[in-house]
């Protein structure tokens, strides 16, 4: 993938908000991820997990708290997306945990039986409607979308938040106007935050991660389109214990409250 | 030619074997990974023609603008000692070392809607560029004119000036021998450059995707079609990007043989 260093920005500022709320919580962070570590005795090595692109600043977070209970245990991440993330799995990249950001990504996966257990959904993400600050478009809501004057940006079909957007759309009876089909959601959302855009359809952390250059608009209807987020501790883990950790960790009261701080929704 | 007979030195021979299949594997890949039993169902798939008629159109008129802008940029750059002219140089051939989706960045925050000019024509026209077949083009030219400049200009560089100091003696004014006798000179250097320059438009993905965005029959180009497909169905991906490499490898072929093919050595 090309990288391309504005798009970095709300990765960085959401790796910043994380930072701030972890910061506080972290006493807790600690006792409790020792707790889930005294049974798999000490846990020391590299620990490698694939995950959504869109779990980056939670995840970064709980990989510090992790490593922060565990002195001598580095987690390693590759953010990227779920399809991509597949492919590399399936193509033999060594990983421990796999974290995707919908289930059909997930099933890629297990279908080659790279898996061990099941995967178990440990987050969602809702859609919500992304309007430049002081929304110019004056959009409401998502009937805004059918309207031919506004520029509008929305996931190409085949990216997952694209599909959710065209699930939306199907339910919802509108024939969406859009200008641009992105090809992926951080994509769609640089193009509200230059205010080249009237309104994009991303998901709600996205809007979060954005910071003030974004507004989100919340919208009834997608409901009907609800991203699962399943996570699996692959069978060729190298560092299964701590593979068991992290998810442990991911799915723990402390990990779903900081999911909840970035705006994901538990289940 | 002097030197015909002897063979050819084993110490360039290896290398370039070797650089040979380093660039031809890949597409060797390509074509033994095609999925050639529903290739014709692939081919009929809707969108691919539009997506290839795009990308021929754009990179044409890309290529077009990038001749008119781009000769005499370059016949300035070699041929008079205006001041700054190093520093021209350096700025124009910036678009060759600059990442592609920084680029289309860039021209948003100038022809953008709200970019420093895209700002005021958006105000009073009511004009918007990104997301149309313009900014493709826009977007093209952009990354591919560089090519054509340094192309052309190195053949004035290397282009004998005593033709054009000829004459001026006879009373040719610089217009007359720019058209009459600069021009034919290097005429194999600015059709090898503008070869270069659609060849690099066409293939043209980062700035495109980043300034003109990607909707079928409007903005989406042969590149962005293999991207996309990439996503969802792969082997799709891959039927695509043979059929954009056939019909770039033969346009490239075809005037290859028009304009270079009696003398075989690009550029004068």
């Amino acid at each position: 993938m090309r990288k391309r260093p504005l798009l970095v920005l709300p990765a960085v500022l959401a790796l910043a908000l994380a930072g701030c709320g972890g910061s506080s919580g972290s006493a807790a962070a600690g006792s409790s991820s020792s707790g889930t570590s005294t049974a798999a005795a000490k846990l020391t090595g590299t620990v490698t997990v694939f995950a959504a692109a869109s779990l980056t600043g939670v995840f970064t977070d709980l990989g510090q708290r992790l490593e922060k209970a565990n002195p001598g245990l580095h987690v390693q991440f590759n953010f990227a997306g779920s399809s991509a993330l597949a492919t590399q799995l399936t193509q033999g990249a060594p990983a421990d945990v796999f974290a995707s950001a919908d289930q059909a990504q997930m099933d890629v996966v297990t279908k080659a039986g790279l898996q061990q257990g099941e995967p178990a959904v440990f987050t969602q993400n809702v859609l919500e409607i992304a309007v430049p600050k002081g929304n110019p478009g004056h959009v409401t809501g998502v009937k805004d979308f059918a309207n031919e004057a506004l520029t509008i940006a929305v996931c190409a079909p085949q990216v997952p938040c694209g599909a959710a957007a065209q699930k939306v759309f199907a339910a919802t009876g509108i024939a969406a106007k859009p200008d641009t089909q992105e090809q992926d959601v951080k994509a769609a959302l640089t193009k509200v935050q230059l205010g080249e855009v009237d309104a994009a359809m991303v998901y709600a952390t996205d809007v979060q991660a954005a910071g003030d250059a974004v507004q989100g608009i919340a919208f009834p209807e997608a409901e009907d389109a609800i991203n699962a987020y399943p996570i699996v501790v692959l069978k060729a883990a190298p560092n299964a214990a701590a593979a068991r950790a992290f998810e442990a960790l991911v799915r723990s009261p402390e990990g779903q409250q900081a999911l909840k701080d970035a705006g994901f929704r538990i289940p | 030619m002097r030197r015909r007979n002897g063979g050819i030195p084993l110490l360039l021979l290896l290398p370039a074997a070797l650089g040979t299949l380093f660039l031809v594997l890949p597409l060797l890949g390509l074509l033994i990974r095609a999925p050639w039993s529903d290739i014709r169902q692939q081919l009929s798939e809707p969108g691919i023609g539009a997506a290839l008629r795009l990308s021929l159109v754009t990179a044409t008129l890309a290529t077009a603008i990038a001749l008119v802008l781009g000769v005499p940029l370059a016949w300035v750059l070699a041929r008079t000692n205006l001041p700054g002219r190093s520093v021209v140089r350096a700025l124009v051939t910036v678009p060759l070392v600059l990442p592609p989706v920084v680029g289309g960045v860039a021209l948003f925050l100038v022809l953008g809607r709200q970019g420093v000019v895209g700002r005021w024509l958006y105000e009073a026209f009511g004009f918007s560029l990104p997301f149309t077949t313009a900014a493709v083009v826009v977007a093209e030219t952009f990354v591919a004119m560089p090519f054509l400049v340094v192309t052309v200009e190195g053949a004035l560089r290397a282009a004998d000036a005593r033709f054009e100091d000829a004459a001026a003696t006879l009373g040719a004014d610089r217009w007359t021998t720019f058209r009459r006798v600069t021009l034919p000179l290097v005429a194999p250097g600015v059709a090898a450059g503008a070869v270069l320059c659609w060849a690099r438009a066409l293939g043209e993905f980062g700035a495109t995707i980043t300034f003109a965005g990607n909707f079928p029959g409007t903005t989406q180009t042969m590149p962005l079609a293999v991207y996309l497909a990439l996503e969802s169905n792969p082997p799709a991906a891959v039927v695509l990007s043979l059929v954009l490499l056939a019909v770039s490898l033969g346009t490239l072929l075809l005037l290859r043989e028009r304009w270079l093919g009696r003398s075989g050595v690009p550029a004068a």
